[in-house]
């Protein structure tokens, strides 16, 4: 008995409304047959129409359910193939060689070799950092003073900041290659040297300059959120009548604190940089991006190696980071309920 | 280190319109604990800011044992301050939150482990020293933000409002333990409340504020009993306003009583309201036939509160009166019935509405 009550309730639930069995039973007809081991007893036992037809009302809602897990399945597959596809693809040219019908991972070995490779690698990663640093010497003290000081202007700031998501990146080069034209009119003077250095072709300083501003709307967006998780002019407060100084409380207190925000920053913006290709390639330097698309045209596997690599290598300081800042983000939430 | 005295003189401090702090005098003497007590908005916590560094002064000066230390930062102040909201350091523990102005100060690392341990059993929550804030409930966090302002042996203690946050019964047993500390170490507090029960049962002297400046500052009991204005007599435990008439330059005539004036006294004539605390407001019973009388009132609620019921009276002309009664007498006064009012023959303050 206690069973049909069970069934009572789930057609409650499908629709009371809908007057009982007549409206449920059409309703269930085609899952109900998908269980008819469970559904026959019942009807033996206490025979019936209504009681049956109850049965199937259940049986319509497991039909649903089962509908949203096929459609899950489905969407899931799709977007599984739609991503993984071409990796997998990928990975399976690189290691597979149809002529000769055997495995090897030589490409990856080649790799090491491959002329302009470590160049272009540590190029970027030095470009990378070069970038970091200099977002963060710009944005840190700035957001923290707004935070501090001047409420108000944080949205002016904000939709300064988000400005880069809308210029396109040919176009700031533009901009960029013609102010840098600037420069060599006059050989020898200190503006012509600067100009020089800026586009020194083994670390092209005016690179992070642009790709600073490219950063921006991630940085800052990862730099907010992090500020919002904390109380930032009482943390300052506290530890400015502890006795200490500005230096100080920047960094034992807001570094500390801003930790998660600064880390989601400086992922963005690495990635960002790793895979930037447009202003590098326009400017003429050759980090790494530029580097797997010239060297690519020739020589087979070697380039879609790379691409694989600096994929798995984004993707592992992706992991090391959501788990470094997810544990601290935690502790600042656990710690306002 | 013997306490310090702490004055402050004539400040002002203005928001564009608002007149956060206008002329306020406040003196502490060495090892006093002054509540600072006013209605929500009167200025309580620029002044304290004002004190602690925080905020600057338009006008006006905060001394400390007599040396002026308004141009002084926040930094070189040397107090302690606990704020309303929690405030620890998230990424440090209790411990560490504790020991960070001395860090600062250069002390070595044993004995600063062992003052933090001192301070955290001191507040009562030793053994606590390895936790994150996050691990604390409001009240341990609290405790550990006291005993980090008091780690670096402030000469003056700041609190802002440091109970409001917790509910009822932490913040009563915390209320104790601040006052306990305060008096073992003998530190000279401000104590910044808008909760008139805290401030009577912690304070030395409490300081009334109103629209940024003081009105009184004086013992609790004084402060209850002899209310020099009549906001502090409203503001300060519980106050019947009840009409009355000046009868003479010194006595009001109030539901049929006359009683001497205490404070401003309107010239004879005047239509004034007397200020009566429930304590002082007797209770006859009165027939329910009885002629009008404008002291006869119809009984609305008594509320037990022990030793004492508290029954509120509605008089002909809508006035609310609350009578306190000793609880064996209450069930003279049946909810409905009619009462008539007999003010104790004491000198009250009067306002002209
Ligand atoms: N930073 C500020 N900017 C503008 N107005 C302020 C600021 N701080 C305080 N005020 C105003 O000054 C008055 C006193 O505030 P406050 O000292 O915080 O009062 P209390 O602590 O007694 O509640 C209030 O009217 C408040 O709105
Ligand atoms: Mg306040």
């Amino acid at each position: 008995m206690a069973r049909l009550v069970t069934g009572e309730v789930a057609e409650d639930r499908g629709g009371p409304e809908g007057g009982g069995p007549e409206g449920a039973a059409p309703e269930g007809g085609g899952p109900d047959r998908a269980m008819p081991e469970i559904a026959a007893p019942d009807r033996a036992a206490s025979p019936g129409r209504a009681v049956g037809a109850r049965w199937s009302a259940r049986g319509g809602v497991t039909g649903r359910l089962s509908r949203v897990r096929w459609w899950r399945a489905a969407i899931l597959g799709v977007v599984g193939i739609y991503l993984l596809g071409p990796l997998v693809s990928a990975l399976w040219f690189t290691v597979y060689n149809p002529r000769l019908r055997e495995f090897s991972l030589a490409p990856y070995g080649q790799l090491f070799g491959a002329s302009g490779f470590p160049a272009s690698v540590r190029m970027t990663f030095l470009l990378a950092l070069t970038t970091i640093a200099l977002e963060f010497a710009l944005l840190v003290p700035a957001m923290v003073a707004i935070r501090l000081r001047l409420p108000r202007l944080r949205g002016v700031v904000e939709s300064i900041a988000m400005v880069p998501l809308v210029v396109s990146p040919v176009a700031l080069t533009a901009g960029v290659s013609s102010v840098l034209g600037w420069g060599l009119n006059d050989q020898g003077s200190w503006i012509f040297r600067l100009d020089a250095d800026l586009q020194s072709q083994s670390f092209p300083l005016i690179l992070p300059f642009v790709y600073a501003i490219l950063a921006l709307p991630f940085a800052f967006r990862a730099l907010d959120a992090g500020l919002r998780a904390v109380d930032l002019k009482i943390l300052v407060e506290a530890s400015r009548g502890l006795g200490a100084s500005w230096p100080i409380v920047l960094w034992r207190v807001l570094l500390p604190n801003l930790r998660a925000g600064m880390l989601s920053g400086a992922v963005l913006t690495l990635a960002l940089v790793f895979g930037e290709y447009t202003v590098a390639s326009i400017l003429g330097f050759v980090p790494f991006a530029v580097w797997i698309v010239q060297d690519g045209q020739g020589s087979g596997q070697l380039p879609i190696a790379v691409s694989l690599l600096s994929l798995l290598l984004s993707w592992a300081v992706l992991f090391l980071v959501s788990f470094l800042g997810g544990r601290r983000a935690a502790a600042v939430t656990d710690r306002s309920s | 280190m013997p306490a310090a005295g702490l004055e402050l003189s004539a400040l002002r401090r203005c928001y564009g319109a608002v007149r956060a702090l206008d002329g306020l005098e406040l003196a502490l003497a060495p090892g006093e604990l002054v509540a600072l007590l006013g209605p929500s908005g009167c200025g309580k916590t620029t002044a304290l800011r004002i004190v602690a560094g925080f905020e600057r002064p338009d006008a006006g000066a905060v001394r400390l044992d007599g040396a002026d230390i308004t141009p002084l930062s926040a930094a070189k102040r040397d107090m302690g301050m606990v704020f309303q909201s929690y405030s620890l350091f998230p990424h440090l523990t209790a411990a560490q939150n504790v020991a960070f102005g001395l860090r600062l100060r250069k002390t070595a690392a044993p004995a600063r482990a062992a003052r933090a341990e001192e301070l955290l059993e001191l507040v009562g929550i030793g053994g606590h020293g390895a936790r994150y804030p996050h691990q604390l409930s409001g009240g341990q966090q609290q405790r550990v933000a006291l005993a980090r302002a008091l780690a670096i042996r402030p000469k003056v203690l700041l609190l802002d409002e440091p109970l409001s946050a917790l509910d009822a019964q932490v913040r009563l047993q915390l209320r104790d333990e601040i006052r306990r500390v305060q008096l073992d170490l003998g530190i000279t507090t401000l104590f910044v409340t808008h909760d008139q029960e805290e401030a009577l049962s912690i304070a030395d002297r409490v300081a009334v504020m109103r629209s940024g400046r003081l009105e009184q500052c004086a013992a609790p009991a004084q402060l209850y009993q002899r209310p020099a204005t009549a906001f502090v007599a409203q503001f300060v435990g519980t106050m019947n306003r009840v009409r009355g008439t000046m009868v003479d330059t010194d006595l009001v005539e109030v539901a049929g009583h006359r009683l001497p004036v205490d404070g401003e006294r309107p010239v004879p004539g005047t239509k004034v309201e007397v200020l009566l605390r429930p304590e002082a407001v007797g209770l006859e019973a009165v027939p329910a036939r009885a002629a009008a009388d404008p002291a006869v009132g119809t009984v609305r609620t008594a509320t037990f509160l022990g030793a004492i019921t508290r029954i509120a009276v509605v008089l002909e002309d809508g006035t609310q009166v609350k009578a306190d009664l000793p609880s064996h007498r209450a069930s003279e006064f049946p909810a409905a019935g009619r009462a008539r009012l007999v003010p104790a023959a004491r000198p009250v303050l009067v306002i002209e509405p």
